[in-house]
């Protein structure tokens, strides 16, 4: 049991906690921005593995993972246009196109890996990590923290990106009135289907680049599925950090360690059955729903489609 | 009162800032403005005058541009103009203060007030507070930029309203139904500031359903009833008429009769004498809590004797359907109680007062009256589902059902294809009478209808209206609820009015029960 707490594990777990709490943040601040403009985005979990194949897919070809990133981003996006066409400007039920869209995401790119990759699976080298001088010397934190790629430090500035739009923008007045009172912003002139589309084609971009982060830098590889339900536990964040993106950040980081630790715990050689190491991270979710999901917040108008003079 | 204070504007040489000719706006089913011409200038209070469903919210829809007119045209300063949505109605110059808070509760008062500026820009908070500051020492009124909207009682979030429709300069401000929610002391502010805005050259249309507040605020009053404008009063006649007159005018205008309508009111005969007997229903002090979405009710008392219908009138949305469901047994009851027949029924389950002989026949027949999906046989019996002879142990009995389904069809009229249609495919008409036969059958002494002409046609609100007589001509004690005042005075021997949630005074049908009436209903006593 030695090696259980030597500085090493810990900071391999910490590094861990951290790759695995980037895909889960841009999940969830991307949902975030959905509901708080009123759009339930169940379609969430479909826009992160299309943004993990088509990120994958242009890192593979590419040789280049920021091309990765931009192609998951289209991929995000291109599902979160049929998200905003459907249920924004249309009005369709956003619970029951939003479970359609991942589950129709989910078959295709199954379908597409088993064509392109099932014979050789290939790997993504891996990524070249920005190393923070200075920082990146102090024992365990060190190169837990400040050994990620770019796009990791970028994650975490969008935070604070984030709450500037919502604290300081029209925009954010905007995207929060389209959600708690859409007439009132309808009647103050502002398009609300334009305001709630913006919102939900945002949330692709942001899911599908968690996505390509989840496959390029966390995985190095695409499996279908691979996802596994992150984007789900990003609804679950956004829904329990009551509009505030450092919220998010915080949950998206408890989680991180659960996930990180499965995996610890399964190397340290644990005497416990894998399924029940791998169970934490979700029962974690649950706790924290039990502790605290009485007191999430969310938009009055959340999950309702928007028409004009309707009563 | 307040009258024509301060409406030193004169009526010459003013341009309209808006005119509606001849607009005509239909939805599925209604006609909800018809043919109305209106004009709207500056400096003149222009109050919209009409009950429930006059087709005041329509009228401002349009102006507003959450709708547009099917026929006629709006003029914006003499050019016809299509005012598309309510963002394009801004820019005309046209502010509108819904009779709903069309504010984000969530956001501060600023922050209202800046929802609506390009989405790039950071809002621009200095600039806004010293456009506020200007503004709201001119009209005598002071807020608070920081609080949350939500912190705010209704008449501090209304002049956020005004101020907004200010911010944005308006010329034209319109109020739906701004007082409804108001205290009386807010009421007046109201009126105040009113005053204070036409004062500036802006014209304010004024809509409510409350006559004293049309006399008291209004420079110009029309007059609106079922879609149709019925009248306009003037600014010149309004000076010129004392307060009595102009009310007596308006009453004439919203309440009176409409010449040769084959619906036309003609008294109930009052040849039976009810005073002898005991009363077969009787509510003492009856109250209902209120809700979040629905007003209580409060110590309302009555009796109804064996053969009599009593009315209750009111505009919708007074406890009506409160009223209703309490005796019922739908709602549960704060206090007070109801006999039926002598029998306290109070604590008793719906289907114990079912069984008592008091019956109710709801307004929303395909919602709580019917099961759409279920054939009009079962539908006849949707309250003895379980008992014999319908059902044996359990056991749907066909033969007993279409049998006496066949029976009542026939004896009610009700038009259906065949036993096994789902009722909800039956026209509105049949489905009142499959709900007629179901509640009139057998042991009933009470029956409670519920707007039971609503939405039908002229044919089958007849034959309603007869059936609705005929039940009382056997004996039975009937409440009539209704918002259709001409239906309440065709049919009732008594009419009590309702007004949030008490019973504001109780009418005999006789000659002038129809001015009576009206002034109770608008808030005038009788």
């Amino acid at each position: 049991m030695s090696g259980l707490f030597s500085d090493v594990f810990l900071s391999a777990l910490l590094f861990g906690a951290i790759t695995a709490a980037i895909p889960l943040l841009l999940a969830g601040l991307g949902e975030q921005m959905s509901e708080k403009a009123g759009v339930l985005n169940i379609g969430i979990e479909g826009m992160m593995l299309a943004g993990a194949y088509l990120g994958f897919v242009g890192a593979f070809y590419s040789g280049s993972l920021w091309l990765g990133f931009l192609t998951g981003i289209a991929g995000g996006v291109a599902v979160a246009l049929i998200m905003a066409l459907l249920c924004v400007r249309i009005g369709l039920n956003q619970i029951v196109i939003g479970i359609a869209l991942t589950l129709g995401v989910e078959g295709l790119t199954a379908l597409l890996h088993h064509f392109q990759f099932s014979r050789s699976y290939p790997r993504l080298p891996a990524a070249d990590a920005t190393v923070i001088p200075l920082l990146s010397n102090i024992p365990v934190i060190g190169p837990a923290f400040f050994k990620h790629h770019m796009i990791v430090y970028l994650a975490v500035a969008l935070v604070f990106v984030m709450s500037y739009i919502y604290r300081r923008t029209q925009l954010g007045l905007n995207l929060q009135a389209a959600g708690d009172k859409p007439a009132a912003l309808d009647v103050a002139g502002i398009d609300v289907m334009k305001t709630r589309t913006i919102a939900v084609l945002t949330t692709g971009a942001l899911a599908g680049l968690g996505g390509a982060y989840l496959a390029n830098v966390g995985a190095g590889l695409f499996i279908p599925f691979i996802t596994n339900g992150a984007g789900f536990l990003g609804i679950v964040l956004a829904m329990l950090a009551r509009g505030r993106p450092v919220w998010v950040l915080v949950g998206a980081l408890v989680f991180g360690v659960c996930l990180s630790l499965t995996t610890a715990m399964q190397v340290a050689g644990i005497n416990m059955p894998t399924d029940i190491i791998q169970m934490l991270p979700f029962l974690a979710v649950m706790a924290m729903l039990v502790l605290f999901g009485r007191r999430a917040s969310l938009p009055a108008a959340l999950g309702i489609p928007y028409e004009r003079g309707a009563r | 009162m307040a009258l024509m204070s301060g409406s030193a504007s004169s009526p010459v040489d003013k341009r309209d800032i808006v005119t509606l000719e001849s607009v005509t706006k239909r939805f599925p089913g209604i006609v909800a403005n018809d043919d109305i011409d209106l004009s709207i200038r500056p400096g003149e209070v222009h109050v919209l005058l009409g009950e429930n469903g006059a087709g005041k919210s329509t009228l401002i829809g349009m102006l507003s541009g959450l709708q547009q007119p099917d026929e006629g045209r709006i003029l914006v300063d003499g050019k016809p103009t299509q005012i598309t949505s309510p963002r394009n109605a801004l820019a005309l110059g046209i502010g509108t203060v819904f009779q709903h808070m069309m504010l984000v509760p969530t956001l501060t008062v600023a922050e209202n007030l800046l929802l609506g500026g390009p989405w790039w820009q950071t809002p621009k908070t200095e600039e806004l507070a010293a456009r506020v500051a200007e503004i709201t020492s001119s009209l005598g009124i002071t807020l608070k930029l920081s609080a949350k909207v939500s912190e705010l009682s209704l008449g501090e979030q209304q002049q956020v309203e005004i101020l907004r429709a200010m911010l944005r300069n308006s010329r034209l401000l319109i109020l739906d139904e701004s007082t409804s929610m108001l205290t009386p002391k807010g009421i007046d502010e109201l009126g105040a500031l009113m005053r204070r805005l036409v004062g500036q050259g802006l014209a304010v249309v004024f809509i409510t359903h409350k006559l004293k507040e049309a006399v008291a605020f209004g420079d110009r009053i029309s007059v609106l009833k079922l879609g149709k404008k019925v009248g306009e009063i003037p600014p010149e006649r309004l000076r010129s008429l004392g307060e009595q007159e102009i009310i007596a005018e308006i009453v004439e205008l919203m309440f009176g009769t409409q010449g040769a309508d084959p619906e036309a009111a003609t008294h109930p005969d009052h040849t039976a004498s009810f005073a002898g007997a005991a009363p077969l229903l009787q509510v003492k002090d009856l109250a209902v809590a209120q809700t979040e979405n629905a007003p209580g009710l409060s110590s309302i008392s009555f009796d109804i004797r064996p053969g009599e219908i009593l009315g209750i009138a009111g505009i919708d949305g007074n406890g009506q359907k409160q009223l209703a469901e309490a005796l019922a047994g739908q709602r549960a009851v704060a206090g007070g109680s109801i006999w039926v027949d002598r029998t306290a029924i109070e604590t008793l389950s719906v289907g114990a007062r079912r069984e008592i002989g008091l019956r109710y026949l709801t307004d929303d027949r395909l919602g709580e009256g019917t099961v759409g999906t279920f054939p009009v046989s079962i539908n006849f019996f949707l309250k003895q589902v379980g008992a014999a002879p319908f059902w044996r142990n359990g056991v749907e009995q066909r033969g007993e059902i279409d049998a006496r389904a066949a029976q009542l069809a026939r004896e009610y009229d009700v038009r259906t294809p065949s036993l096994k249609t789902p009722v909800g495919r039956l026209s509105g008409g049949n489905i009142q009478k499959v709900l007629l036969a179901r509640e009139l059958a057998e042991g009933a002494k009470v029956v409670i209808f519920n707007k039971p002409t609503y939405g039908l046609d002229l044919a089958n609100t007849l034959a309603s209206r007869q059936r609705i007589r005929d039940t009382a001509a056997r004996g039975l004690a009937v409440l009539l609820i209704s918002t259709d005042l001409e239906e309440l005075l065709s049919m009732c021997d008594r009419i009590a009015v309702i007004a949030d949630g008490a019973l504001v005074g109780t009418v005999d049908n006789v000659d002038d029960a129809r001015t009576k009436v009206g002034r109770l209903m608008i808030g005038l006593a009788a």
